[in-house]
C-alpha cells in the first residue's frame, strides 16, 4: 500500500533520482567508463577475497570511504540505500549450522526437537559474506550517485554492450517515470472502489479475485504500453530515426582517467595479496 | 520516498535478486559467460525480426515490465503477492525478445537501485530472464491447447518455483548456504510466492487476449507446429520431473538416515537433521543431493532427445504424405 498512499498528484520526473549527479567533485568528473571499471574491480576484489581476512575488509572499507568524501556525497545516504542487500542474509543464515568445525554453541529448537549446532567455521563464513556483500552494494550505490543515467549508459557501450540493449535500457529509463505514474492512477483508483473494513475485517475478495483484479491491471498496462511504443517509433521515425540512437560527442578518455583506474586497481590487486598473503 | 517506489522489493521482499557477495567469483563468472552467450542470441534474432522498430518496443515493453513490478495484491499476514513478469513477457513477445526486454529490468534495476548485485548480474538475468522466459514459454506452449487459463497459470508458476530452486544451486554452490536447506526454504516460499505470480499471468493474459486478438494470435499460436509442441511437452514433463526429484533430495531422508546410522529409529528426537557430515565433498552438497541433480540433467537431455526424435519422425511421414497428396 505504500504505492497508493505515496503522492495523490504526479511527481514522476526523469530526473527524480538524480541529486546528487550534478556534483562537481574528482570522482564526478571522471570518464563514467573509468568509474564502472572501478567499481566492478573492487567488486571482484571483494568476492575473491577469501574467509575471515577482516583486515581485508576493513581496507576495502576505508577505500570506499576515502572515495566518497572525495565525491562529496554524504555517506550516510549511502549507507541507507545499501540496506537493500540485508534482507538477502536470511538465505547466508544457514551456513552457521552446516558448516563443519570447532562448535561453538547448540541451541534447542523447542518445537522439532532439533538440535543446531552453531560452528566456528560458519560463523567466520556468515559474517565474511555478509561483509562481502556490504562494501559491493556501498560501491555500487556511490557509481549511481555521481554517475548521470546518459553517463552510465555510455559507459555501459564502452565496455562493449550492444547498441540494441543499451538503447533499450536507455529508453526503459525514460518510461518507467511515464509507465509507474501510470500503474499508481490504476492503484489509486482501485483503492477508491474498494472501501477497506474496519481493523481486523477482512476486505475485498479472495485472493483469487484480487489476483484477477491485479492481473486485468497488469493486462490493460501492457496494452497501453504496446501503442505508447507504436506512437513512440511513429514519432521518432518523423524525426529522423533509423533504427539508431546517436550521440553527439564521442568522449576520449584522458590520461587523467588512466591515472585513476591503474591507481584503483594496484590499490585493490595490493589488497588481495594481502588478504592472501598475510591477513 | 520515490526511491523507495520505483524499486521493486517495495511491493515484496524480492529473494531472486541475489545482491554481491553472496555467489562466489567462478559462480558468479560462470553464469555472465553462459548469460551472454544467451544475449548475443537475443540481441541478433530480435534485431532481425523488429528491425528499427526494435529499440522503442522493447524499450517500452520493459518499462512495462518494471512498472507492473510495482503491481502488488494483499495475500494473507500482512505479506503481498509480488509480480516477476517473466513468463508473461515471453508469452507475449516469444522467448528471445522477451529476454531482451527482462536483461533490460535486471540491469536497470542493479545499475541504478542496487537490486541485485553487478558482478552476480550475470547469475540474476540467467534466473529472472533465462530461466523464467524459457520455463514460461514452454509450459504455455504444452498446456495452451488443453486449457489457456491454465497454461496462463502454470507457465507464471513453474517460472518462479523453477527460478527459485536455479538460485538456491547457485548459493549452495557458492558455499553460500547448504543445498538441503535453501532448496527446500527458497522452492517452499516460491512455491505460495507462484502462485501469485501465476494467477496473475493468466488473469493479465485473459484481458490482453480480449482486447488485442490480432497481435495477440500471431506472436504465439501462429507459428506453432506439432514438432514443437511435442518437444516442449517433453521438456515440461522433464521439468517437472525434475522439481519433484528436487523435492525427494530435500535434508529429511539424509537426515533420518543419519538419525537411524547413529542413534537406532527410536531415539530420534535428539538428532540434528542440519548438521553436515564431515565426509561430503562441497558444503551441503551430499552425495544423494548430487546424484539426484546429475539424474535430473540427464533425464532432461533424455526426454529432449525422445521428444526430438518424435518430432523428426512425425515431420518426415507429414512430408511424405503431403508429397504423395501433389502427385
Amino acid at each position: 500500500m505504500q504505492v497508493a498512499s505515496a503522492t495523490c498528484h504526479s511527481v514522476m520526473h526523469i530526473n527524480v533520482l538524480d541529486q546528487f549527479h550534478n556534483g562537481d567533485s574528482p570522482i564526478h568528473r571522471l570518464d563514467p567508463r573509468v568509474k564502472l571499471l572501478g567499481a566492478l574491480a573492487f567488486i571482484l576484489t571483494a568476492a575473491l577475497t577469501p574467509d575471515g581476512a577482516w583486515l581485508a575488509f576493513v581496507a576495502l572499507a576505508v577505500l570506499w570511504l576515502a572515495l566518497v568524501l572525495m565525491a562529496d556525497v554524504p555517506p550516510g545516504l549511502l549507507l541507507r540505500r545499501g540496506l537493500v542487500a540485508l534482507p538477502f542474509a536470511a538465505a547466508a543464515v544457514t551456513v552457521l549450522f552446516t558448516l563443519p568445525g570447532q562448535a561453538l554453541l547448540t541451541v534447542h529448537v523447542p518445537v522439532f526437537g532439533w538440535q543446531l549446532t552453531i560452528s566456528n567455521a560458519g560463523v567466520v563464513r556468515f559474517v565474511t559474506i555478509m561483509l562481502k556483500s556490504g562494501v559491493s552494494v556501498l560501491m555500487a550505490t556511490l557509481l549511481a550517485a555521481t554517475t548521470t543515467f546518459p553517463d552510465l549508459l555510455r559507459a555501459m557501450r564502452g565496455i562493449g554492450i550492444p547498441k540494441v540493449l543499451v538503447g533499450t535500457i536507455g529508453f526503459m529509463y525514460r518510461y518507467i517515470f511515464v509507465l509507474v505514474d501510470e500503474v499508481q492512477t490504476m492503484l489509486r483508483a482501485r483503492d477508491a472502489r474498494s472501501a477497506a473494513g474496519p481493523a481486523g475485517q477482512r476486505a475485498g475478495g479472495t485472493v483469487f479475485w484480487r489476483a484477477r483484479i491485479v492481473g486485468g491491471m497488469v493486462g490493460s498496462l501492457f496494452v497501453r504500453s504496446l501503442a505508447r511504443s507504436e506512437r513512440v517509433y511513429q514519432a521518432m521515425a518523423s524525426r529522423g530515426y533509423a533504427g539508431e540512437l546517436r550521440w553527439l560527442d564521442k568522449p576520449k578518455v584522458k590520461s587523467m582517467d588512466i591515472v585513476w583506474l591503474a591507481v584503483m586497481v594496484l590499490v585493490l590487486l595490493m589488497i588481495q595479496l594481502w588478504a592472501r598473503l598475510v591477513a | 520516498m520515490l526511491y523507495s517506489i520505483l524499486r521493486s522489493p517495495a511491493a515484496a521482499p524480492q529473494q531472486l535478486h541475489i545482491p554481491d557477495g553472496f555467489l562466489s567469483a567462478p559462480v558468479a563468472i560462470l553464469a555472465w559467460l553462459v548469460t551472454i552467450a544467451f544475449m548475443v542470441v537475443a540481441v541478433r534474432r530480435a534485431s532481425r525480426e523488429f528491425d528499427e522498430r526494435l529499440v522503442p518496443l522493447m524499450g517500452v515493453l520493459a518499462a512495462f515490465i518494471f512498472a507492473a513490478q510495482a503491481f502488488n495484491f494483499p495475500v494473507a499476514g500482512g505479506t503481498s503477492g509480488h509480480f516477476l513478469g517473466g513468463a508473461l513477457a515471453a508469452i507475449l513477445l516469444g522467448p528471445w525478445p522477451a529476454l531482451l526486454v527482462m536483461a533490460a529490468v535486471i540491469g536497470l534495476q542493479g545499475l541504478i537501485f542496487q537490486d541485485g548485485g553487478l558482478l552476480a548480474m550475470g547469475a540474476n538475468i540467467f534466473v529472472m530472464g533465462i530461466v523464467t522466459v524459457w520455463t514460461g514459454y514452454f509450459a504455455y506452449q504444452a498446456l495452451q491447447r488443453i486449457n489457456r487459463h491454465v497454461a496462463g497459470f502454470a507457465a507464471g508458476w513453474l517460472s518462479v518455483v523453477l527460478a527459485a530452486v536455479v538460485t538456491a544451486f547457485m548459493l549452495a554452490l557458492s558455499g553460500t548456504a547448504s543445498l538441503g536447506v535453501v532448496l527446500t526454504a527458497m522452492a517452499g516460499v516460491h512455491m505460495l510466492i507462484g502462485v501469485g505470480e501465476g494467477l496473475i499471468t493468466a488473469a493479465a493474459l485473459a484481458l490482453v487476449r480480449a482486447a488485442l486478438p490480432g497481435m495477440f494470435g500471431e506472436q504465439v499460436t501462429g507459428r506453432r507446429s506439432d514438432a514443437t509442441t511435442i518437444l516442449a511437452g517433453g521438456v515440461m514433463l522433464a521439468l517437472v520431473v525434475g522439481i519433484v526429484a528436487v523435492f525427494f533430495a530435500s535434508p529429511h531422508p539424509d537426515g533420518l538416515e543419519r538419525v537411524a546410522e547413529d542413534t537406532g529409529f527410536l531415539s530420534s528426537a535428539q538428532a540434528a537433521p542440519f548438521q553436515i557430515a564431515p565426509d561430503y565433498v562441497l558444503p551441503g552438497l551430499t552425495n544423494q543431493t548430487l546424484a539426484a541433480v546429475i539424474a535430473i540433467a540427464l533425464g532432461t537431455l533424455l526426454l529432449c532427445a525422445v521428444g526430438y526424435g518424435i518430432a523428426r519422425a512425425l515431420r518426415r511421414r507429414s512430408q511424405r504424405l503431403a508429397e504423395a497428396h501433389e502427385q
